[in-house]
């Protein structure tokens, strides 16, 4: 049913999140969709696979050990390698203030957990379309 | 004649000193010897250089004062004889021959003999006088020739002693007549019609007379005087009487104005001339004290105004002062008193009722003996409260009198000066006062009282406050966490069954595939619940923001009808719409609005199984009001269960809404959320019947 999940052209996503299964579910979800998929389980990591692979698109926990998704982000949109590359929070922060908070750290969009992970791909689509038309 | 007769005549004469005794006692004696019977004694008089009748015999007085002959006339019968040396006989009229009979002589036209005194006259060749005696014979002849002799030299004897006695007498009076003139300080001077000085006494010479010795100043000042005298003496003698005037001069050591004041007389000097006799008397000083004597007078006067002036200010004040103001001797009898006091201490002339006498003599009592005690005492001040009764109405009148002695110079009482002030008001401002007070005082004491329970209130509320804040923040913080942690086990649940449902790890039984979607389905609406949880925990603490912005409903409804689509399409109700084209845009939060009504409309489409749903929008223009109605012919709410409808977790019939998938907090929220924007949700139900829930919103919330 599902199209061959290694494609050259096939948009790279960076999964971050600390919890081994929302890696897990995002991730495989992603790949079953026919996206690469690399993963980071905090700040530090997400920075330097970022930096390493240059994603297309970075999936953002916000709530990470050590340097979190806020801090994480603010560094990526302010490298000159990284700052083109869409970012979507990921948050179990339900809270209008926590999406506020994760806008201006410079996340482009705020998905809220529990999400379904059809409506996420949906997001990322949204989010691959929109920098493509940017540039 | 016997020598004895001749004897006596010339003891008699000898005896006799006065010149007119001794022609008497010859003529006398010339009537007794000779036989004269009338006779004439006339005497040269040198001064006028006539001959004057002296006495007569047989003559009257006045013919005798009435003979004169002027001595110049030489060729006059009688001025011969008497330089002749022998009797002259003149011829009576009668007798028709000779001279005689043509001269008038007191003896008349009868024949007369003229005898010449003997001795020489002082003149010469003429003799000392004639004697003229009527005719008699020749045999007395010789006694008259005589007697004519030796009377002419008693008489020439008499003449000389006299003259001798008048040089020494005139040069005597002619000195005293200086020493008084010179004595008396004021200048006297004579002068003539010319203007020149005749006499001037001492005064006068120092104002008007200066040798060369003198200084050139008061040469000057004399010559000045000289001419200002003259010209005043010209001036006045005009007149001819007796004039004053007043001159100014100056004093020629000092150099200083004199004044004088000038009275002139004119005097005859000399015949045909007439002098004037000035006496000058200095009024310098006397002007000066006159001035300053009408200066004073006027300082008088103008001192005498001003106290008057001040006297009249005094009686303004007294009398215009309200309150009475009285003064007393030293007796205590009251000597000045203004209106107001006299209303006191007086009986009013229309009211002279045997009352109103006995009020003001009481008055009059009680201030008495107040005025006796300052008099008793060493003070001058002296103050007390006295109580007067008003004489009309007999009303008491509590008064503050104030008094102060008057001393004189040395220090004794002379008067007491009263001032009364009616008390009558302070005394009710007093009372008030202390009323005012107390119950003031009872009112603090009571405020403070409610004060004090009130700051323990609001202490009290506020620590409840405080705590209450705090739990609410804890609440609303427990809330988000247990949401946190809530959701992501609930994201892992949903996530991996969505994978499953997918077939990420491969195909699926039918059974596996309906057991997992019941799985999701539960999730999901645990996720809402959730969700509603959050949004009700919020909207209670406050935290819920609000963004305000202009909103079309018809819009807003259509997009809420394409969202519900899906449900319709799910039921076979019949949906209905009515939106009025009047409504006006409005302002609120459209997210919200947008959330009421989809839950309304879902709650109606959710709970009526069959009929109809509709959806109204209305403008009330007058309140401004804006409502959004959704019907429908569901299972309607009891009466009961409307008043808790509203309430968390309340559902009109639980078995049936969680079929529907309801949380059981929608309208709460809803009912909530219309309350932040101003709004309200009302509900009209009936159960089996159906519902209508309303949502009405002002066009713009209060607060903005």
């Amino acid at each position: 049913m599902s199209e061959p999940a290694e494609t050259p052209q096939a948009p790279l996503v960076l999964v971050v999140d600390d919890v081994a299964h929302g890696r897990e579910i995002f991730a495989e979800y992603l790949e079953f969709r026919g996206f690469r998929v690399a993963t980071a389980a905090d700040g530090l990591e997400a920075l330097d696979k970022a930096f390493e692979l240059l994603p297309d698109v970075i999936l953002m926990d916000l709530s990470l050990p050590g340097l979190d998704g806020w801090e994480a982000t603010k560094r990526l949109k302010s490298d000159e390698r990284t700052k083109t590359i869409p970012i979507i929070a990921l948050t179990a922060h339900a809270l209008a203030s926590a999406h506020d908070k994760a806008k201006a750290a410079g996340c482009d969009s705020v998905v809220t957990k529990p999400c379904i992970p059809r409506d996420l791909e949906t997001e990322v689509r949204r989010q691959l379309a929109a920098r493509s038309e940017r540039s | 004649m016997g020598s004895r007769a001749r004897l006596a005549l010339v003891d008699a004469l000898l005896a006799e000193q006065e010149v007119r005794p001794c022609a008497v006692l010859t003529l006398r004696w010339l009537a007794r010897h000779a036989g004269v019977e009338r006779g004439l004694c006339a005497v040269v008089e040198s001064e006028t250089g006539r001959l004057v009748g002296l006495t007569g015999l047989g003559l009257s007085l006045a013919s005798v004062d009435a003979f004169s002959l002027d001595l110049n006339d030489r060729m006059h019968p009688l001025v011969v004889a008497l330089a002749a040396s022998e009797p002259v006989g003149f011829p009576g009229s009668g007798a028709g021959s000779g001279a005689g009979s043509g001269l008038d002589t007191p003896l008349g036209s009868d024949s007369f003999h003229a005898v010449p005194l003997g001795g020489p006259s002082e003149s010469g060749d003429i003799g000392p006088g004639l004697l003229l005696v009527d005719a008699v014979d020749s045999a007395a002849e010789e006694d008259i020739r005589w007697a004519a002799e030796v009377l002419g030299v008693r008489l020439q004897s008499l003449w000389f002693r006299r003259s001798q006695v008048d040089e020494r007498r005139y040069k005597r009076e002619q000195s005293w007549l200086f020493g008084i003139i010179n004595a008396v300080t004021d200048p006297i001077l004579l002068t003539d019609s010319e203007g020149r000085i005749l006499v001037a006494n001492a005064g006068a010479e120092m104002l008007l007379t200066a040798d060369d010795q003198k200084s050139e100043g008061r040469r000057r000042a004399v010559a000045l005087n000289n001419m200002l005298f003259s010209a005043s003496i010209f001036t006045s003698s005009s007149g001819g009487g007796p004039t004053r005037h007043e001159l100014l001069l100056v004093d020629p050591t000092e150099g200083q104005d004199l004044l004088f004041e000038v009275m002139s007389t004119p005097v005859k000097i000399r015949a045909g001339e007439t002098g004037t006799v000035s006496v000058l008397r200095n009024v310098t000083d006397l002007r000066r004290a006159t001035d300053e004597i009408e200066e004073q007078y006027r300082k008088l006067r103008f001192a005498e105004a001003e106290t008057r002036a001040e006297r009249d200010r005094l009686d303004l004040i007294l009398n215009s002062a309200l309150d009475p103001i009285l003064v007393t001797d030293p007796s205590g009898n009251i000597v000045l008193m203004n209106p107001p006091a006299e209303r006191m201490f007086t009986v009013a002339p229309g009211d002279r009722s045997a009352e109103a006498e006995r009020r003001v003599r009481a008055n009059d009592a009680v201030f008495t003996s107040f005025v006796s005690g300052l008099y008793a005492s060493q003070s001058l001040r002296w103050r007390g409260e006295l109580s007067l009764i008003e004489p009309r109405s007999g009303a008491t009148v509590p008064v503050e009198a104030i008094s102060g002695k008057v001393l004189s110079k040395h220090g004794e009482d002379t008067a007491v000066v009263t001032i009364l002030h009616d008390l009558t008001e302070a005394v009710e401002k007093q009372r008030l006062y202390e009323q005012v007070k107390r119950h003031s005082e009872e009112l603090r004491e009571k405020v403070r009282e409610a004060t004090a329970e009130l700051a323990e209130q609001n202490e009290l509320l506020r620590r409840q406050a405080f705590q209450l804040e705090q739990a609410s923040a804890a609440k609303s913080q427990f809330l988000a966490n247990v949401s946190h942690e809530l959701r992501t086990p609930l994201n892992a649940i949903i996530g991996y069954t969505h994978l499953l449902l997918e077939g990420v790890s491969g195909e699926l039984s039918r059974p596996q595939t309906e057991k997992l979607g019941r799985l999701e389905s539960n999730a999901r609406h645990l996720l809402s619940v959730i969700n509603d949880l959050l949004d009700l925990a919020r909207i209670e603490s406050g935290k819920m923001p609000v963004q305000l912005e202009r909103v079309v409903l018809q819009e807003l409804i259509h997009e809420v009808m394409t969202e519900v689509e899906a449900l319709i399409d799910g039921t076979r109700l019949t949906v209905t719409r009515h939106i009025s084209d009047e409504v006006p845009e409005i302002h609120t939060d459209r997210q919200k609005v947008k959330q009421i009504v989809l839950n309304l409309l879902s709650n109606a489409l959710k709970f009526t199984p069959q009929g109809s749903v509709s959806i109204r929008l209305d403008y009330e223009p007058e309140k401004e009001w804006i409502s959004v109605s959704v019907a429908d012919t569901g299972i309607g709410i009891s009466e009961e269960n409307q008043k808790t409808i509203f309430e968390a977790f309340q559902q009109a019939d639980s078995s049936y809404a969680r079929r529907q998938g309801g949380t059981g907090l929608g309208l709460t929220i809803c009912r909530r959320l219309a309350s932040i924007l101003d709004g309200q949700i009302t509900l009209i139900s009936r159960l089996g019947e159906g519902s209508t829930f309303t949502l009405v919103l002002p066009r713009q919330p209060r607060e903005t």
